[in-house]
């Protein structure tokens, strides 16, 4: 992350950052995805956060795979590469993106089709080798972009527009997550501005998987009554896991929240996540109660929202590479072809 | 039976004259029992005296206890395709002992277990029994050992009955088995006993023995997947995804291994590339792309049913143009097929892999040397043509051994390809379009992430020159224009056919790949046998090159030889020629999970050209 940065000196009258660009320097091109969309909210919130956070967006590369959901990466940071896949299949190519170069700084953006049914098992080893990645699902529990399917995650019980009721019970995606060793996993919901801000700065400080699995409404399939990812249905349903705020270490800021109900997390760059317990007893460390409390919450027909399971320190798969520090993809011919001798030394080995 | 009556029963009579340098060896075994070592042995004790060889294993696709067959042949005029006669059967499998004693040529040797009485099936074949279990008796207590050691007693045996000298016999084990001497010791036991019961007691009654020669000076053994993995490192690879198949997975493993010892920085000790082995091959692939598309020399190994399971990803390589490197070494299909057999058979479908209007170019070794080589074609075309590169091998050159001088180290410094930068973005008045065709050769400017250089958004949805999604007819079409401009260009920059014009022929023979070792030795034949005389022309990649057209409209009758069905190549190449050539392209195809033969080449060729 481009923490070093110098501040630049600000226009007089300008809304700069940190680094001294303007919120415009994060915006993308114009949005293509229906009014009221619930990914568009979460496009705002991610250039809010890249913004607030003062990363510069030529660092970032912005990966998706097919869906209205990965159509978003072109909405932000247009001055960071993009790379829009094919369906579901947006973890390997991250892979191999973030592993040539391990200097930038990925964001992946998927749909819960995308991720749940054709991508679940690139999904799984993404979870499960920990890349250094802030992987987003944006969920709406159906095929946004070709009309309005069911997707894995729809809940037992929520009917289609046509009537349709599902009988198939939803792939929990963060239980799912935190079971394969994804080291950071949250939960929140495009209409809760505050909170998806804060996981998302906090996702963007952590190094190893972050996977936050956004409830996203698709206001034109999925937002009417027999739907349990609606608007509505979410606004009653959901349940803050705990209050999250972020605070980067070159922001100053102190929190407010009363001594013995907040939990403090430190990430690997001086950053801190603050999380304000509801539940007395729940620990974002714990592996154990993460998988209770989305249970439990689950079985209530409700969505534990917030930062659910933290693993700090966790050694990332590009650590485990052992590779040198430089990009490979910017290695020169000296360090990758051998020389002459090694040459010789292996056709002696065919004599 | 003893062994006296045995040989009594023999043709002692029908043949006298000796054969020099110029038979197959045929061992026959069951599968994981360990007769790996004697038969590299044996290979390269001939190989050692300077005969020229060539080693082809037939196993099956399980790892214990089916039917294994290994040939070794040896020939003084260097012909090293699969010859279709066995000369000397080595019967050990119960199993097919009796199939393959009674597929064998008169004439023919056998050397057998004793109990399995082989000598009863025919009488015009050479028996030596064997007692192999008797012989191995006092080697080694170890009921293991024994069935690891046992397979050495026929080395000796053959060292005694072909002329193999047994200093060549101890050197190569030395080589198979490095420094562990107490199984060099337990070796040269079986081997040293097999010899001496053949001195002892079987009397030499068939015509075939190896007698040194010197034109393997200089020579190296060595499969093509090793080969292969050579030149990937050399090519500065530094990114391998990849899934395991065979045959395909000894060039990934052998290029870990060359990794780990050649690629580490000197300073640090830390490597120099990534190799991730993926979930699948879709995943392997996506890898790659995402790793190329950052700017890694990056690459996968595979085998047809991955190579189906990679059509969606090489379009988007295609599409996006980003550099990909994919080995495919052939194997028997459809489906599973025969999994450990060797074909020809993934032409078509590498050629035109994915949905749409997609094509690429194919690099089509023949050799090791040219696994070797092409590896290294491959990575610098894939940077120079930002696209999906396909190195076609085969099971038969991947994973069999061949002899080979030794490689040339690389003179030609890393081509990657067209990078913009700040100078070029001046000459463009900062006006760069990702997809824009500014030289004419339908390859644009790329830029990679964290290059300081301009960002784009690489989609597999349509797009402009500027990448920027467009649905737009001309948008559209134009980008396609484009990309079959791009084609075009790798028409002259992949490797060109190899050509022998025989003044006067009529007759034109193309092939590829492995088929090449049976057209050298059936254009031989053709000639001494039939007086045919034909041109041959190799090809070595595809788009086809201009050459390849001269080459059809200068002779009246083309064959072109392939290890497949539905003749791929043929069919790749008639869609580019013209009435005249189409009418003059013939097809000899062979596919029977063993490597093509003179022979077969030479029988069919003769046959069309009758019915002429
Ligand atoms: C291989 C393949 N199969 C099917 C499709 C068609 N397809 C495009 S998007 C999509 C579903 C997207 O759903 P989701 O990931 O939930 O994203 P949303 O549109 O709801 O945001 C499907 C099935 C495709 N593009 N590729
Ligand atoms: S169809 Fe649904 S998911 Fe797609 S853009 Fe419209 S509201 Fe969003």
């Amino acid at each position: 992350m481009a923490t070093e940065a110098p501040v630049q000196p600000p226009a007089p009258g300008k809304k700069i950052n940190r680094i001294g660009l303007e919120p415009v320097a994060y915006r993308g091109s114009k949005t293509t995805l229906c009014a009221g969309c619930g990914h568009n909210a979460i496009t705002e919130r991610i250039i809010d956060s890249f913004y607030e956070l003062g990363i510069d967006p030529t660092q970032v590369i912005k990966l998706s795979g097919i869906g209205c959901s990965s159509k978003a990466p072109a909405y932000f940071l247009n001055s960071a590469h993009g790379f829009n896949s094919v369906h579901g299949r947006m973890p390997s190519v991250g892979t191999g993106a973030v592993v040539a170069n391990r200097k930038m700084i990925a964001i992946g953006i998927s749909g819960d089709g995308d991720t749940g049914a054709i991508g679940i098992g690139q999904f799984v080893h993404l979870m499960r080798r920990n890349l250094p990645i802030v992987y987003i699902i944006e969920d709406n529990g159906c095929y946004g972009l070709t009309k309005g399917q069911f997707s894995p995650t729809a809940d037992l019980g929520s009917t289609l527009k046509t009537g349709v009721i599902n009988d198939l019970p939803p792939i929990d995606t963060c239980a799912l997550a935190i079971e394969l060793g994804a080291s950071f996993v949250a939960r929140s919901f495009s209409g809760d501005p505050k909170q998806l801000k804060a996981i998302l700065k906090a996702a963007l400080s952590h190094k190893g998987t972050s996977m936050i699995d956004v409830i996203s409404p698709c206001v034109t399939f999925n937002d009417h009554e027999g739907s349990t990812k609606s608007y509505a249905y979410v606004k009653e349903h959901d349940e803050p896991l705990s209050e999250v705020s972020f605070v980067p270490f070159f922001e100053d800021i102190t929190v407010e929240y009363e001594a013995g109900t907040t939990k403090e997390v430190t990430l690997h760059n001086g950053g801190r996540v603050v999380l304000s317990k509801l539940s007395e007893d729940y620990q974002p460390t714990d592996k154990m109660s993460a998988i209770r409390v989305l249970h439990e919450t689950m079985a209530r027909g409700e969505y534990a929202t917030g930062v659910i399971y933290i693993e700090p320190d966790k050694t990332d798969f590009v650590d485990m590479l052992g590779m040198v520090d430089e990009p490979l993809a910017s290695l020169p011919q000296s360090k990758t072809r051998p020389g002459k001798q090694a040459l010789d030394e292996i056709m002696e080995s065919f004599r | 039976m003893s062994v006296a009556d045995a040989v009594q029963e023999a043709p002692t009579k029908s043949r006298t004259e000796r054969i020099v340098n110029d038979f197959a060896i045929q061992v026959a075994t069951v599968n994981g029992s360990g007769s790996q070592t004697a038969n590299l042995v044996l290979l390269r004790s001939i190989f050692q005296m300077g005969v020229p060889v060539s080693g082809k294993n037939m196993f099956p696709s399980n790892i214990a206890g089916l039917p294994t067959w290994y040939t070794i042949r040896a020939s003084a005029k260097g012909y090293i395709s699969r010859k279709k006669e066995v000369d000397f059967l080595v019967a050990m499998n119960v199993e097919t002992a009796k199939e393959d004693v009674l597929t064998l040529p008169p004439g023919a040797a056998a050397l057998y277990d004793e109990p399995l009485k082989l000598n009863e099936l025919r009488n015009d074949v050479v028996f030596y029994p064997v007692p192999f279990d008797k012989l191995i008796n006092p080697i080694t207590t170890d009921a293991k050992l024994r069935r690891l050691v046992r397979n050495m007693i026929y080395d000796g045996v053959l060292s005694k009955l072909l002329s193999i000298d047994m200093g060549q016999m101890e050197k190569a084990l030395r080589k198979q088995m490095g420094k562990k001497e107490k199984a060099i010791a337990l070796n040269m036991g079986a081997l040293k006993a097999g010899y001496d019961y053949a001195e002892a007691n079987l009397p030499k009654l068939d015509p075939f023995v190896v007698e040194p020669m010197n034109k393997t000076d200089g020579l190296i053994l060595i499969e093509g997947n090793a080969a292969a993995a050579i030149g990937c490192m050399m090519a500065g690879v530094t990114f391998v995804g990849w899934y395991p198949i065979t045959p395909s997975s000894s060039l990934c493993e052998s290029l870990i291994d060359y990794l780990k010892k050649y690629r580490r920085d000197p300073e640090t000790g830390k490597a120099t590339y990534a190799v991730i082995q993926a979930e699948d091959e879709i995943a392997a692939l996506g890898m790659v792309l995402g790793a190329g598309w950052m700017g890694a020399r990056s690459m996968t190994s595979t085998a047809g049913p991955g190579l189906s399971l990679m059509g969606e990803f090489t379009g988007l390589g295609y599409y996006v143009e980003v550099p990909a490197v994919i080995f495919d070494v052939q194997r028997v299909g459809p489906s599973t097929g025969l999994p450990t057999r060797t074909a020809q058979q993934d032409i078509l479908s590498a050629a035109v892999l994915s949905h749409g209007d997609t094509k690429h170019p194919l690099l089509l070794p023949a050799s090791v040397n040219e696994c070797y080589t092409m590896a290294m074609d491959a990575f610098d075309l894939a940077e120079r043509l930002q696209t999906p590169i396909f190195v076609m091998t085969d099971l038969d050159l991947g994973m069999n051994t061949w002899m080979s001088p030794t490689f040339e180290y690389p003179t030609k410094p890393l081509d990657r390809g067209k990078r913009l930068d700040a100078a070029k973005l001046k000459e463009l008045e900062n006006d760069w379009g990702r997809y824009r065709d500014v030289d004419g050769d339908g390859i644009a400017y790329r830029t990679v992430p964290g290059d300081g250089m301009p960002s784009y958004f690489a989609r597999g949805s349509g797009h402009n020159e500027k990448a920027q999604y467009s649905e737009r007819a001309d948008d559209y079409a134009n980008n396609l224009d484009r990309l079959a401009r791009k084609f075009d260009t790798a028409r002259t920059l992949v490797p060109k056919p190899e050509i022998e014009v025989v003044r006067g022929a009529k007759i034109g023979v193309i092939g590829y790949g492995t088929t090449h070792w049976a057209i050298v030795e059936s254009r031989d034949e053709l000639r001494n046998e039939s007086k045919i005389e034909t041109s041959y022309l190799r090809l070595r990649a595809y788009p086809f090159t201009k050459e390849v057209f001269d080459f059809i409209n200068t002779h009246d009758r083309v064959y072109l030889i392939e290890q497949n069905r539905d003749a791929q190549m043929l069919s790749l190449l008639k869609m580019e020629c013209n009435v005249e050539q189409f009418a003059k392209l013939r097809s000899i195809l062979h596919y029977v999970g063993l490597p093509i033969d003179g022979r077969s080449v030479t029988e069919e060729l003769v046959k069309q050209e009758r019915g002429q």
